[in-house]
């Protein structure tokens, strides 16, 4: 028996186990053959054991990177100041798809505004933080940290996420995936850091080269801890790679999505939820969004593409009978200035929106006030929920785990889910 | 001195060396060496790439122009506007590659080192390449100097008087931004002041500015001349007073010490020797150069337990690659890309306090990049890795995929690896990799490719020791 069969049995065991004790008996058995596993791989099955999910439940993340101008995604269209202050760039009131009596969603949005109608959409205003960053890297460290903006952590909110389920020897990457090449620092935890994986099939052959695997399943021969630290993670790596390959077989999504990365990247997380990967967090993110010049035709695109490729993937879960487990967040690092630009565009701002799509949705429209553009700060919107609310609300009624472990502190709930 | 020991000094004081001039050096004490690294450095050149001048009359352009296009505007000059804009990001990845390509090449590498090291203390950032530039060169020039004289001119810096507000800091709307990260991480550390304290400093900073030349300026009129107490002590401080209080407290001497100890020596510090070291440190009125020498050649440094123990930055990386095989790219951009896909981008820190190193630089998808990083440089493997974009429109340039390749003299290599006419994959282990690496790699290495013609089995053999996981470490 191949080490991949037994870990895939292993990892499928996991999921219909409900006694731990039953599972060690079995897994002993199971290796009676005489197979010769080495021993960090032996620790690494060990730690799978846990690797019970505390809750069944799904949530994906979706940033957009850049800066999304929210005024013009979700839009006062009643609002004589909103127009006034961007003369060339405000969407006329009667293109806007109406919400209610005060905003409306940005023409490009039908599919998203279909999902709305159908009560899968949330949508929260002025979200923010005290002391808002208007530099790019700056504001996204603070939203993928959810640091105050006067401190710098060097670990995600995902990150930390992984961390807490990672009691002693229970940790695995694949928790939580980002879909991409590289991965991002709200992923990265103290102990353990999650997978970012493009594409299973590519990962796979990344490791599973003759000398690559050689090297996965050996063990440093020094004790220095770094080399060491090096090793665990190639294990690891090689080994979550060698489960995605086996589990990412089992249901492929054949839906038709929009092109470009955020679709493709929407459908391999489809195929993974359907295919039952033991993953609470997947993450992907999309750039283009720092519309300085020009902006009206680019935001659009993109927000078209982002609508309708959300709306094939909600669609897409809903045939395969997942879209109950999952839930969706789309956030960008900040909203864009209120007056437009000399250049057709518009610079960086502080307070967005966010929004939230599934099916178990508490408040399933539009939460809250619209933006007040009477009162703004240097020409900024005021912020009035704090971002780490809706992390605390996604973490406590959505992944069950107690989110001040997380977040450092209590934020009022939002009661969204 | 041994192979390992000389190789250990070139990383951690530079980024390794060719495997000629460590063959050269272990006839050599650690204080002769030093003292050699040292002479090396004391030719300093500017990097002198970006025109002031050019781009403060691009700027006036610039403003021009989107006065221009508020009045409608022509094409043309809608055009002209963003050719202008990109040239200034692509000086900034101008500005960055030469310095990769100087710590890869100049003999005065100590400099280049201990400048990459202050970049990550003294973290700023502008969007204007020339003050980039300034920044950069004050860094260098003061590398080796003294802490003061470097602390006062980076203060200075328009760059930095722009990253940390003390531009908008002024006598009636004080600005906290430099005050808090001079003292929390650029001198005392945390616990070593009060709030008080940094409310009163930014007072005494207050008029620090710089011209439409990008000249430090000192706006009296701005300047908050009221009496401050900082420390405890009552006076009408100004900035140069702060400094001067800053650096007569030990508590900077110990702040500085431990850091820099934990980034050439080791990540777990030695009390007792930090305390020593910084001792002496203050005592110098804070002589880099000194306290550079005290680490680099004492018997503890060459300790088994401070060797191989720091993970390379991405930086380290590149450029040891760079250095120790004599390479450089067909074109610049993989330099950039390699930095934006492992997370160490010069001249684009990630915050103000820099970047985190260590085992941050790990994890799944940069260790395997690492790893392959070798092959796709050397033997053409290609790279299907794709950097992250941030959607920061200025930075765009970074993430362009381009291809890899380098060419390496293998003849060479390959002669300077046989001379001895011992094992060859022993001689390449002790010249690669700094700690031990197991047995059976080593004996699988050499069974692949005994029967290889050189160069090329030596090319091989090289390649996949590079791609061992003891690479990432010096």
């Amino acid at each position: 028996m191949s080490y991949s069969l037994i870990l895939s049995l292993t990892h499928s065991l996991i999921r219909i186990m409900t006694s731990r004790r039953t599972f060690i008996k079995k897994s002993a058995l199971a290796t009676v053959g005489g197979m010769m596993i080495p021993n960090f791989l032996k620790a690494f099955e060990r730690q799978n054991l846990g690797a019970i999910q505390t809750s069944e439940k799904v949530l994906v993340i979706i940033q957009l990177s850049g800066g999304n101008d929210g005024l013009n995604t979700v839009v006062p269209y009643r609002n004589d100041i909103y127009y006034k202050s961007r003369p060339s760039i405000a969407i006329p009131s009667e293109k806007v798809l109406k919400l209610n009596d005060d905003l409306g969603l940005n023409p490009a949005m039908e599919s998203l505004r279909s999902l709305y109608d159908n009560g899968l959409v949330s949508v929260i205003n002025n979200v923010g933080y005290p002391n808002p960053d208007r530099s790019h890297f700056r504001s996204m460290d603070i939203w993928q940290t959810a640091s105050e903006s006067t401190e710098y952590l060097n670990t995600g909110w995902i990150g930390r996420y992984l961390d807490a389920n990672c009691a002693g020897i229970n940790c695995i990457p694949y928790r939580a995936l980002e879909i991409d090449d590289t991965l991002s620092l709200s992923m990265k935890g103290e102990k353990v850091k999650a997978l970012a994986v493009q594409d299973p099939e590519k990962l796979y052959k990344q490791v599973s080269g003759e000398f690559m695997s050689k090297i996965a399943k050996n063990t440093s021969v020094n004790d220095h801890d770094n080399v060491a630290y090096l090793y665990k993670t190639l294990a690891e790596t090689a080994s979550s790679a060698e489960f995605l390959h086996t589990r990412a077989k089992i249901y492929k999504s054949t839906s038709q999505y929009p092109q470009g990365e955020l679709g493709q990247r929407l459908k391999t997380i489809s195929g993974l939820i359907v295919s039952g990967m033991p993953t609470s967090v997947y993450y992907v993110s999309i750039s283009g969004f720092d519309t300085h010049f020009n902006q009206v035709n680019q935001q659009e695109r993109l927000l078209k593409n982002y609508a309708d490729s959300v709306n094939v993937f909600v669609n897409d879960l809903k045939q395969n009978n997942r879209f109950n487990d999952v839930a969706i967040m789309t956030f960008s690092e900040f909203g864009r200035r209120v007056k437009q630009n000399a250049s057709g565009g518009t610079d960086h701002g502080t307070a967005n929106n966010v929004f939230l799509i599934g099916e178990n949705l508490k408040r399933p429209k539009v939460l809250n006030e619209a933006p007040n553009l009477t009162d703004l700060d240097d020409g900024d919107l005021k912020f009035s929920v704090d971002f780490r609310q809706i992390y605390a609300s996604l973490l406590q009624d959505w992944l069950k785990i107690n989110d001040k472990m997380i977040l450092g502190k209590n934020f009022e709930s939002l009661s969204l889910l | 001195m041994l192979q390992k020991h000389v190789q250990h000094l070139y990383w951690r004081a530079g980024f390794g060396e060719s495997l000629t001039v460590v063959r050269a050096a272990e006839k050599h004490s650690a204080k002769q060496l030093f003292k050699k690294m040292l002479q090396d450095t004391e030719e300093y050149k500017a990097i002198d790439i970006v025109d002031l001048k050019e781009v403060i009359a691009e700027f006036r352009q610039l403003r021009e122009m989107r006065e221009l296009k508020k009045e409608g505007g022509s094409e043309a000059a809608r055009d002209k506007f963003k050719d202008l804009q990109k040239d200034r990001k692509e000086e900034q990845g101008t500005l960055n590659t030469t310095w990769i390509d100087m710590m890869s090449t100049e003999k005065g590498v100590l400099r280049e080192k201990m400048a990459l090291f202050w970049h990550g203390h003294f973290v700023s950032r502008s969007l204007n390449p020339a003050f980039s530039q300034s920044y950069l060169n004050t860094l260098r020039e003061n590398a080796l100097g003294k802490f003061g004289d470097l602390l006062m001119a980076v203060s200075q810096e328009p760059s930095m008087l722009q990253f940390l507000n003390n531009k908008q800091n002024k006598k009636r709307s004080p600005n906290e931004n430099f005050a808090r990260e001079l003292m929390e991480l650029f001198t005392l550390g945390r616990g070593n002041y009060t709030e008080k304290d940094i409310k009163e400093v930014a007072r005494a900073f207050t008029g620090w500015d710089f011209d439409l030349q990008g000249r430090f300026i000192f706006r009296e009129f701005q300047h908050d001349d009221g009496e401050k107490t900082i420390f405890g002590k009552t006076g009408h401080f100004k900035g140069e007073d702060v400094i001067q209080m800053i650096l007569e407290k030990k508590e900077t001497a110990l702040f500085l010490t431990t850091k820099i100890y934990k980034y050439f020596v080791n990540e777990n510090i030695d009390n007792q020797r930090v305390t020593e070291l910084a001792k002496r440190f203050y005592k110098t009125n804070y002589d880099i150069a000194d306290l550079l020498e005290n680490i680099f050649t004492a018997d503890w440094f060459y300790d088994e337990k401070n060797i191989g123990t720091h993970i390379k930055s991405p930086v380290e990386l590149l450029v040891g690659l760079k250095r120790t095989m004599g390479v450089n790219f067909e074109e610049q951009q993989p330099n950039l890309y390699i930095q934006k896909v492992l997370g160490q981008v010069l001249l684009y820190p990630p915050n103000v306090a820099g970047w985190a190193g260590g085992r941050n630089w790990i994890d799944s998808s940069s260790l395997l990049f690492r790893m392959q990083l070798p092959a796709m440089m050397f033997s053409g493997k290609e790279n299907n890795i794709s950097a992250k974009k941030d959607g920061d429109v200025n930075t765009e340039y970074q993430s362009k995929k381009r291809s890899f390749k380098a060419n390496v003299d293998w003849d060479t290599f390959s002669k300077t690896i046989l001379v001895k006419n011992k094992n060859i994959i022993e001689e390449l282990s002790q010249y690669l990799l700094q700690v031990p690496v197991n047995e059976t790699f080593k004996q699988g290495i050499a069974n692949k490719t005994k029967n290889e013609a050189e160069p090329e089995g030596i090319k091989k053999a090289t390649l996949a020791i590079m791609m061992l996981p003891e690479y990432q470490v010096c």
